[in-house]
């Protein structure tokens, strides 16, 4: 692998052997000192140029349990905040001799371009509406810890599936490793070309709720209220929010997953959110190992060292 | 030099090395109460095991009363930047370290560096009150200053040769070679 940038670019193969890796770092958490030096020297960006906390925190760590060096750059209180641009901040970056840059960027695209300029590995943690591909693989990781396997399980991905990268990156993600995926959602809030991804589409939950292994939850973005995609966040929840009603009319065995942040009482409600087969609470956790996991697998061999 | 179809070390040759060194363990420790084996990934987790059965049937602890666990030392070997990312294994501690005595068990010494590291991997779990090493085979050639407590067999050699140790849990059966490094190698 040279870079992280796009779920797309991962054969099942390639999948397979970062969430094995993550299944042999998951363990470090546990320990008494959770740490092991195998990235010792080595140096990781965090170049957060858009709000997160939870990817940008859960990078972090997964880094320094590796015991790399994590520097943080976000845009505000840097240079960009004072108009510098994307390619000056990296060509900075390079220049400081950093090894591993991990990105977010409002604009699709930016983690590929950020790969012309620098000799540092690229790690993609979310650009635009593109792509999240640690968020696809933490969940297929969780998914295969719960269910033992990805492949022949039915998955339905509900809610605004446009605005979604992590829509997007899950879907091919389940897609590569054998699952079925159902995209449910209001159709304003459905990409246009939909059709094309290789999955089903469908506008009412109810219909593929017992047919459903894995059920995906998007957060809805309130930022979007008011842009006329829905008309109120309790009419989302009565037709496409879950509860413990929904919950009952999965399959035995399923479990439901959100990416986060959650809006408890729009797309889950609390108790949902709550609920034994929710592994919202376990997808955090896995998310540190599958990080270390890419981490590891990207910065091994010659080439990273300067 | 024997070629790769004679074995240095033969199955009954191996088994009476392994309950040699049971008994060594013992009497060098005065007794099982506060031993730890831990096998190296991956021909040292049958050997750990195989020696922990040894002890425990002289001790009379019966089958598990010795606690054995494995180790994967990948994360801390120091040629990451070299050779890239290797692929991991489990570690597993069958309990807490600190007070114990951590046997770590091998099939070859070489270099020294595979022990350094489950050094490191141990002193990162607990304060173990000793570290010992025993390792079925030892050929020579240290980089570090390293030695064993328990030895199968010294087995003295050039750095153009392998050692291969064969075991009938991974292999099928119990045997050590030494045969020439394949060119490639």
């Amino acid at each position: 692998m040279d870079h992280l940038l796009s779920i797309q670019d991962l054969t099942a193969a390639d999948i397979t052997t970062i969430l094995d890796t993550a299944a042999g770092l998951k363990d470090i958490a546990l320990r008494p000192i959770k740490k092991v030096p195998t990235l010792r020297g080595r140096t990781v960006c965090n170049l957060f140029l858009e709000d997160s906390t939870r990817t940008r925190i859960s990078f972090e760590i997964a880094a320094k349990r590796l015991s790399a060096d994590v520097i943080n750059f976000s845009a505000k209180g840097s240079s960009v905040s004072k108009g510098e641009s994307l390619k000056d901040t990296a060509l900075t970056l390079q220049a400081m001799g950093v090894d591993a840059i991990v990105i977010r960027h409002a604009a699709s695209g930016a983690p590929q371009q950020l790969t012309r300029w620098v000799d540092a590995k690229v790690l993609n943690a979310g650009d635009g509406w593109h792509q999240h591909p640690t968020q696809a693989l933490l969940d297929l990781f969780t998914i295969r810890e719960r269910l033992g396997h990805v492949e022949g399980l039915r998955a339905a991905i509900v809610g605004d599936v446009f605005h979604s990268r992590v829509a997007r990156s899950v879907c091919q993600g389940l897609l590569t490793m054998g699952a079925e995926v159902t995209i449910v959602g209001p159709p304003t809030l459905l990409p246009p070309r939909v059709d094309t991804w290789g999955a089903a589409v469908s506008a009412d939950l109810d219909a593929v709720l017992d047919k459903t292994d894995v059920l995906y939850l998007l957060r809805v973005q309130r930022e979007r209220m008011g842009q006329q995609f829905f008309p109120s966040s309790r009419e989302y929840a009565r037709i496409w929010g879950v509860d413990r009603d929904r919950l009952a009319r999965l399959p035995e065995g399923a479990i439901v997953m959100h990416p986060g942040p959650m809006n408890r009482g729009v797309e889950i409600s609390a108790d949902a959110a709550d609920a034994a087969n929710s592994v919202i609470t376990e997808q955090v956790t896995n998310g540190i190992a599958v990080r270390m996991s890419c981490l590891y697998l990207l910065l091994g061999g010659e080439q990273a060292t300067a | 030099m024997p070629s790769a179809g004679a074995p240095v070390l033969a199955a009954q040759d191996i088994a009476r090395a392994l309950k040699r060194m049971a008994h060594e363990i013992l009497e060098r420790n005065k007794g099982a109460e506060r031993l730890v084996l831990m096998g190296i990934r991956t021909r040292g987790i049958p050997l750990a095991e195989r020696l922990a059965g040894g002890i425990a049937e002289i001790e009379g602890t019966g089958p598990g009363g010795v606690p054995c666990g494995s180790l994967d030392v990948t994360l801390y070997r120091d040629d990451y930047a070299r050779t890239g990312p290797l692929p991991l294994g489990a570690t597993r501690f069958p309990g807490p370290v600190d007070g114990k005595v951590v046997v770590l068990v091998d099939d070859v010494l070489y270099t020294g560096r595979t022990i350094r590291a489950a050094m490191d991997a141990v002193m990162d779990y607990g304060r173990p009150r000793a570290i010992q090493l025993a390792v079925l085979v030892d050929r020579g050639h240290r980089e570090l200053p390293i030695r064993a407590d328990y030895v199968g067999k010294n087995l003295p050699t050039s750095d153009d040769q392998e050692v291969k140790v064969h075991l009938r849990e991974r292999d099928g059966s119990d045997e050590v070679l030494v045969r020439r490094r394949e060119a490639a190698a």
